[in-house]
């Protein structure tokens, strides 16, 4: 069980630094909110959706997974920060189970994610956000929403690691999971889109992950998805083997990169 | 006993491009210093990163306390203490907070790990600094709180890589007294350095390692003899500078060397003090007046420089250790 607390340590560490750092949390929530905001007041009004209560509805649950895909980001450059300073050499040198840093980073970075989203949405609220389905289905969809968060930070562990320097993995990051999160339905139908990008879009994890919030969150239009397509029929199931494939390839490449970072 | 022992170790880079350790050897008896001495590039973290389990050698055996550091990594993690070339603390945190957390990773249990935080903040005159965060500290205070980091557990073995390199004078100063107390309580330390002057206060034994070898190993009295013995050393007037070369030549039996800048006057002699006197007797009956006369005795630089035919410190070669986790 030691190596339980051990990544309980390492998770706490990761609050600790949160309540010492209040800049990360206000940051990592300033720039959805943002979003938020831009997109229902700047592009709402002229994007009729035919949707009840209109394109909030839709754009919420987009920009849910947009803030979550980020955390590839943060646990990618918050690793490299640690490798800078020496302190994954010290931690690899502690009697403690070696993969208790990974598995803690990854953990801590999942409670910020809590945070985040329900700073997220509180603020969706507040601009006319309403999910339609009970309680139960909207917990599953945010529960959905951190599995993903989850398994993008096995992949931020692996970009962390194997970045030779910790300035570039912060813009690495941000170059891949920016475009990702909007050649998607996350903001605008993928009708909209020529033919080879409206293909791409409609198997990218991120409109699977935007259209299965959005069924969870009660929503019977699936704003662009073209019917036929598997994952735009099932987006539930596309998402979440997605995260299980995400998951089974990269916690073990992630964990082998740990052990055997120094070779 | 030996506390530490490295056998035939090598490690390259770059896939065999680089060899940074090449069948390096040495070992440590217990409760001794051993400062492994070399400039920027000759393998000395390597060498440690294999010691202290981070890294794997290529080939080569190594034990740490009698436990192989190839086949039982977490036994020999459980009686080392290793403080590397930067402070690995927590910028954020506090030094309290970063002692805590070791301690718990340590399985001290929260209690221990509290009073045991408290205890070496007050060893290491840090219990002021406590409780500000780790960003507020002078680079001396960061050493010494990653120094008591790896003491948490009052390690057998304890690894310090360049424990004071970027440090002020004062802040050497104050990190050689840390160490030297800590050696008084018998811990068996591998420490590295590029400072000839560290290894001669610190350590019983050197060994000077070049381009991944051992090239040379003793006390620093022994490596100095190595060397050759003392020279003689005379500093006169530039129009006695002539026939003072004539003077020490005779006396030493050797071919005099001459410092212009200095006018210094110098060659090497085997027959200590008795040499200084004949040479103030000639000069005198020559009446000539020394401004300076001494016998020196070779220094850890002169040894470097014998040894590997260029200076220690002077060496910029960059060899790629693997440049990971540094600026």
């Amino acid at each position: 069980m030691s190596a339980v607390n051990d990544i309980a340590i390492i998770t706490r560490r990761q609050l600790l630094l949160l309540t010492r750092v209040p800049e990360v949390l206000i940051f990592s929530t300033i720039q959805p909110v943002m979003f938020v905001l831009l997109f229902r007041y700047v592009f709402g009004g002229s994007i009729n959706t035919g949707q009840p209560g209109g394109y909030v509805q839709l754009l919420m649950p987009g920009i849910f997974v947009q803030t979550v895909a980020f955390t590839l980001a943060g646990t990618a450059s918050g690793l490299a920060e640690d490798m800078k300073k020496g302190l994954i050499d010290r931690f690899r040198s502690l009697p403690i189970s070696q993969s208790a840093l990974v598995i803690g980073r990854t953990l801590g970075d999942s409670l910020l994610n809590i945070v985040v989203l329900a700073v997220m949405g509180i603020a969706g609220y507040v601009v006319g956000w309403r999910p339609s389905a009970g309680l139960g289905n909207v917990a599953l969809g945010f529960l959905f929403l951190l599995l993903f968060g989850y398994a993008l930070s096995w992949v931020g562990v692996l970009v962390g690691l194997s970045a030779s320097d910790a300035r570039v993995v912060q813009n690495v990051s941000f170059i891949v999971t920016f475009p990702l999160t909007f050649l998607s339905n996350a903001f605008a139908p993928t009708t909209g889109m020529p033919r080879a990008l409206q293909y791409f879009a409609e198997w990218n994890p991120v409109s699977t992950m935007v259209a299965a919030c959005r069924e969870l969150f009660g929503l019977e239009n699936q704003f662009g998805a073209t019917a036929g397509s598997f994952p735009s029929e099932h987006p539930l199931t596309t998402s979440l083997i997605y995260m299980v494939v995400i998951m089974v390839i990269f916690i073990p490449l992630s964990l082998r990169k740990y052990r055997n970072y120094a070779d | 006993m030996k506390s530490v022992i490295a056998e035939n170790l090598v490690k390259t880079y770059d896939k065999g491009r680089v060899r940074a350790l090449d069948d390096l050897s040495l070992d440590v008896e217990e409760g001794t210093v051993l400062s492994v001495l070399g400039p920027n590039g000759a393998g000395k973290t390597t060498t440690v990163r294999i010691l202290s389990t981070l890294m794997r050698p290529d080939s080569g055996n190594a034990q740490v306390a009698g436990i192989d550091v190839i086949k039982n990594p977490e036994k020999v993690r459980e009686v080392i203490g290793l403080s590397g070339q930067y402070a690995a603390v927590d910028e954020i945190l506090t030094g309290y907070d970063n002692l805590v957390m070791f301690g718990e990773l340590y399985h001290l249990g929260k209690k221990q790990s509290v009073l045991r935080a408290n205890e070496l903040l007050e060893r290491f005159s840090l219990t002021e600094a406590a409780k500000r965060p780790i960003k507020t500290y002078s680079g001396g205070m960061r050493r010494r709180l990653d120094l008591a980091a790896s003491l948490i557990v009052k390690p057998k073995v304890l690894f310090l890589d360049e424990p004071t390199t970027g440090l002020d004078p004062r802040g050497r100063q104050e990190m050689w007294g840390v160490i030297q107390e800590l050696v008084k309580g018998g811990v068996t330390l591998l420490l590295t350095t590029q400072y000839l002057e560290e290894a001669d206060q610190l350590a019983d034994e050197i060994a000077v390692i070049d381009t991944g070898k051992v090239i040379a190993r003793g006390t620093s009295d022994a490596l100095k003899k190595q060397v050759g013995g003392e020279r003689l050393e005379v500093v006169v007037e530039q129009t006695h500078v002539a026939k003072t070369i004539e003077i020490v030549a005779a006396v030493s039996g050797n071919k005099a060397a001459l410092d212009e800048g200095l006018r210094l006057i110098s060659a090497p002699v085997s027959t200590g003090s008795a040499a200084l006197f004949e040479v103030l007797k000639a000069l005198d009956s020559a009446g000539i007046h020394a401004l300076d006369v001494g016998l020196k005795r070779p220094s850890l630089d002169d040894v470097f420089l014998s040894l590997t035919g260029h200076a220690a410190e002077e060496k910029k070669v960059e060899v790629a250790e693997k440049k990971r986790g540094r600026k």
